[in-house]
């Protein structure tokens, strides 16, 4: 990865306590997956901003190579990755999202 | 898009004791759910277990052969 991509991403995280990597935009999500996340991190009702991968290549292969996870979206919490759709609503489920994202926020 | 079969002898070979179960979410192969249960996934973090399976799966996954994976990871019971 170029060290502009590496920048570019490290940017972007540190940028919201919780930043989600995406396909589409908060209002119009332009895949399941990262709808799902949108939608959980919505009822949570806790601030997040996000990148639309569609909108640029070198950030759509870059955060792939950057958490050495293959899919999208990527959800960053405090610049830490913690999972993708299938983790958020695992941890949802079992309440201990609520308790991470509250815990991240108040620090 | 890939056969159900390839995913689950790829991700066999990865994880030997894996108990796979493959699921064709549209009939298209290329959406597809899919549940792991090895022991190798013993004391490792969700991301880990995950990136266990994902790397089993790298080629089809970078390719876009598979472009929609749903993926739960556990150890036995």
């Amino acid at each position: 990865m170029e060290t502009s991509t590496r920048e570019r991403i490290e940017a972007l995280i540190a940028s919201s306590p919780i930043f989600v990597f995406m396909k589409g935009s908060k209002l119009m999500p332009q895949c399941g997956f990262s709808n799902n996340v949108v939608q959980i991190l919505h009822s949570l009702g806790v601030p997040f901003e996000t990148f639309d991968v569609l909108s640029d290549m070198e950030i759509r292969q870059g955060i792939k190579d950057y958490s050495e996870w293959p899919t999208i979206p990527q959800v960053y919490v405090k610049g830490e990755f913690m999972g993708g759709s299938d983790i958020l609503i695992e941890m949802y489920n079992s309440g201990e999202l609520r308790e991470t994202l509250e815990v991240a926020l108040a620090s | 898009m890939v056969h159900p079969d390839q995913v689950k002898a790829a991700i066999s070979r990865a994880l030997p004791d894996a108990a796979v179960e493959v699921e064709d979410l549209t009939g298209g192969g290329d959406h597809l759910q899919v549940k792991v249960v090895s022991t190798a996934f013993d004391g490792l973090s969700r991301i880990k277990q995950h990136q266990l399976v994902y790397g089993a799966l790298r080629q089809e996954l970078a390719s876009e052969a598979i472009h929609a994976l749903a993926l739960q990871t556990a150890t036995p019971v």
